[in-house]
């Protein structure tokens, strides 16, 4: 019989008895639906984990470091690295070259310093920090009160809680209760402070008026004067972040746009070993931060960047294991929710097999005027596979809906708790295809018993039962 | 065992000493014991005998719709005891078409739907199986109420139906178990009428299953009596009063 005739007959056969075939049907969209459900309900989970992993920073970075920095972080690994003082510099060259690499969405250099800072005539020395502007896109500063930076280059900062709380002779006493940000930010944002701060001057020796002997070395050429500098500063935000975190470029107490800090040329910690090594009129820098597009690129991108002779360092372990938590996770919802399939299947066999009792005359008529054991068995088939479609496609609407109003009571109850609602559920095209073709086997798997026994059934039997 | 007639004499069916035995619990039951005839093309058989005396069952087997315990049961020269199961639905599709006393609609069916049903088995293509369905309604006289469901029709409306459908796939045998058993002397007489009109028309041999001796003394060529399974008699039919002359059987 041919495809669409087979289609046709299933269809008619399956609308004789409207009920039983629709309650089977029913039957497995509760499974599908289930099996959806739970599903979906992992692949939100794991989605938003990984999400806030991704945008937390700290698995898709690598710290990219120079070798002849000895400060470093993961020493053992480099025993069989280049000798530092053959490596090379990380300057703004290598920092563009760096952010070149494929897979690399940006590196930006990790500049710090510590300077005072004047607020209504009183002065506080403290470490400040370059944010990269793409930070107004990342969750670090999630639980900002005011605003991100308006631009790149704006004359802007944004302070840490404690240091707000300082300014405002606010400083948390221990076993008192914390003020919060929210009361931090009021009386500051929009004020102004001043920075001071020292900025380096690369001066080459051809107009070294200041009559200094000439160095040995020709590395040692360049010289430097230094420029005291007041800059004002509009206070935009104050956020609760953790001057201690993971994160380096917000590692600080009072954080500004990082190409206005890298305009300033502001003398760093580390210029004062540069200047013993006296490099070029390029800035250098002791740390570089790579963004990298997603974490199952870190390897290749720490790969190709230690083959520039740098060192490097990320958390890439961390999300390794998170992923495996998730396949187990993943398993285990999708055994729960095939259970309800598999209590489906079993609607399936009965109403088949009702079916065929019900039918013997039709099937041995069919028989007598010509339908062979296969005709007879595909028909069958196509109506268990018509109850697997139709309840299928049934079950992913029911399992999506379901989905939807979890996630709508739970965003509802996060609310009501003051949180930010979620997305912890998430129905990806793969799962509707793949919820409906499961579905179809699975009802297929069901209809081969009734149909190998509509298959050999006796026409003469069947003709002779009334 | 039988005068073969030189007009007639390629043979359609011819069965060797068939039998089909039941076991019913500790019984066994020869429906059909060791029968041997044989059936020139173009004949028109009446197989007649009391209830149980095996002529349905010789029948099934001449259908193809039962195996034989023993002996042969050659078709066309096919013999069906040696067929797969698949080949032996490929008989009854394109070889023999089959009527019955109870119709055998399928009663979800409309009439042409039941007609071109064998069509579907037979991959014909849907295009064509509307007008093949057509022509032979309008071949057994039935035009109009084709979108009608068995239930709605006479029982000679479906009886028609019932040849319809068997005549679709232009078969060499018509088989006919009882086929006016559950109709008026009148309605029978005009589906009677239509099967010995295929019989002459269209040359097929025709083999009709009876208890009504009057009847097939008046369509038959030949009648062939069974009981307990066995042949009892076999001869021409003498009487064939509205038989046309063939060969000298009248």
């Amino acid at each position: 019989m041919k495809a669409y005739d087979l289609a046709e007959l299933a269809v008619r056969n399956l609308r004789e008895s409207v009920l039983r075939n629709s309650l089977t049907t029913v039957g497995i969209s509760v499974g599908v639906a289930s099996l959806v459900a739970m599903l979906s309900l992992g692949i939100g989970l794991q989605q938003m984990a990984t999400r806030r992993l991704v945008r937390s920073g700290l698995f898709d970075t690598v710290v990219v470091t120079s070798r002849r920095d000895l400060r470093n972080f993961n020493r053992n690994d480099d025993a069989g690295g280049l000798d530092p003082a053959q490596s090379p510099v990380l300057d703004e060259p290598s920092r563009q070259k760096i952010e070149q690499l494929p897979n690399v969405v940006e590196a930006y250099p990790d500049l710090r310093f510590i300077t005072s800072f004047t607020f209504e005539d009183k002065p506080h020395l403290t470490m400040a920090a370059g944010v990269p502007f793409s930070y107004k896109t990342n969750d670090a500063f999630e639980g900002i009160q005011g605003s991100f930076f308006s631009s790149d280059m704006a004359s802007e900062v944004i302070l840490q809680k404690t240091f707000a709380a300082e300014l405002l002779g606010k400083t948390q006493k221990p076993g008192t209760e914390e003020t919060p940000v929210a009361e931090l930010a009021k009386p500051l944002v929009g004020k102004e402070m001043t920075m001071r701060y020292q900025e380096k001057i690369d001066v080459p020796p051809a107009s070294d008026v200041n009559g200094s002997a000439p160095s040995e070395s020709a590395e040692a050429a360049t010289t430097y004067s230094i420029q005291s500098h007041e800059l004002k500063l509009r206070i935009v935000g104050v956020t609760d972040l953790d001057p201690d975190s993971m994160r380096g470029p917000v590692r600080a107490r009072i954080l500004l746009p990082l190409k206005l800090l890298q305009s300033l040329h502001v003398m760093q910690p580390t210029g004062m070993r540069d200047t013993t090594q006296a490099t070029s009129k390029t800035p250098t820098y002791s740390t570089v931060s790579v963004r990298v597009k997603n974490p199952g690129k870190i390897q290749l991108v720490e790969d190709s960047i230690k083959k520039m002779g740098f060192n490097t360092f990320s958390i890439l372990d961390a999300t390794r294991s998170v992923r495996r938590f998730f396949t187990v996770l993943d398993l285990f919802l999708g055994i729960f929710g095939s259970l309800a399939l598999a209590v489906a299947s079993i609607g399936i066999v009965n109403t088949l097999v009702m079916a065929i009792l019900e039918r013997r005359r039709e099937i041995g008529i069919m028989k007598a005027i010509g339908a062979s054991d296969i005709d007879v068995k595909k028909l069958f088939f196509a109506e268990a596979g018509v109850m697997g479609a139709l309840g299928g496609a049934l079950g992913v609407a029911l399992g999506w809906t379901i989905g939807r109003v979890i996630n709508l009571g739970t965003n509802v109850y996060l609310r009501s708790q003051d949180l930010a609602p979620e997305q912890i559920w998430f129905v990806p095209w793969w799962l509707v295809g793949s919820a409906i073709a499961f579905a179809i086997v699975v009802s297929l798997l069901s209809g081969l018993y009734p149909a190998a026994r509509a298959a050999r059934l006796d026409p003469v039997q069947a003709l002779r039962y009334e | 065992m039988t005068t073969v007639s030189p007009l007639t004499s390629k043979v359609a069916i011819r069965t060797e000493n068939v039998c089909r035995h039941y076991a019913m619990g500790e019984s066994l039951i020869r429906a059909v014991d060791g029968i041997s005839i044989s059936i020139p093309s173009a004949e028109f058989v009446a197989l007649l005998g009391t209830s149980g005396s095996g002529k349905s069952s010789l029948l099934n087997l001449i259908a193809g719709l039962d195996r034989p315990t023993s002996g042969a049961v050659l078709v066309e020269g096919n013999n069906l005891a040696a067929l797969s199961r698949e080949a032996l639905a490929r008989h009854r599709l394109r070889t023999v078409g089959m009527v019955f006393q109870s119709f055998n609609l399928i009663p979800s069916m409309t009439v042409i739907e039941n007609v071109e049903l064998p069509l579907r088995f037979a991959e014909v293509d849907r295009s064509q199986r509307d007008s093949l369905a057509r022509e032979a309604l309008e071949r057994v006289g039935l035009s109009r109420r084709l979108d009608h469901r068995p239930s709605e029709l006479s029982g000679g409306e479906q009886q028609r139906t019932a040849l319809a459908r068997a005549l679709i796939n232009r078969p060499k045998l018509l088989l006919a178990d009882e086929p006016t058993g559950n109709l008026d002397s009148h309605t029978g007489t005009e589906i009677m009428n239509l099967i010995r009109e295929f019989n002459e028309s269209l040359g097929m041999t025709v083999v009709m299953v009876t208890h009504e001796r009057a009847l097939a003394e008046q369509y038959a060529q030949r009648l062939i009596f069974l009981a307990d399974g066995k042949l009892v008699d076999d001869q021409p039919n003498v009487v064939a009063a509205g038989a046309p002359s063939q060969g000298g059987r009248a």
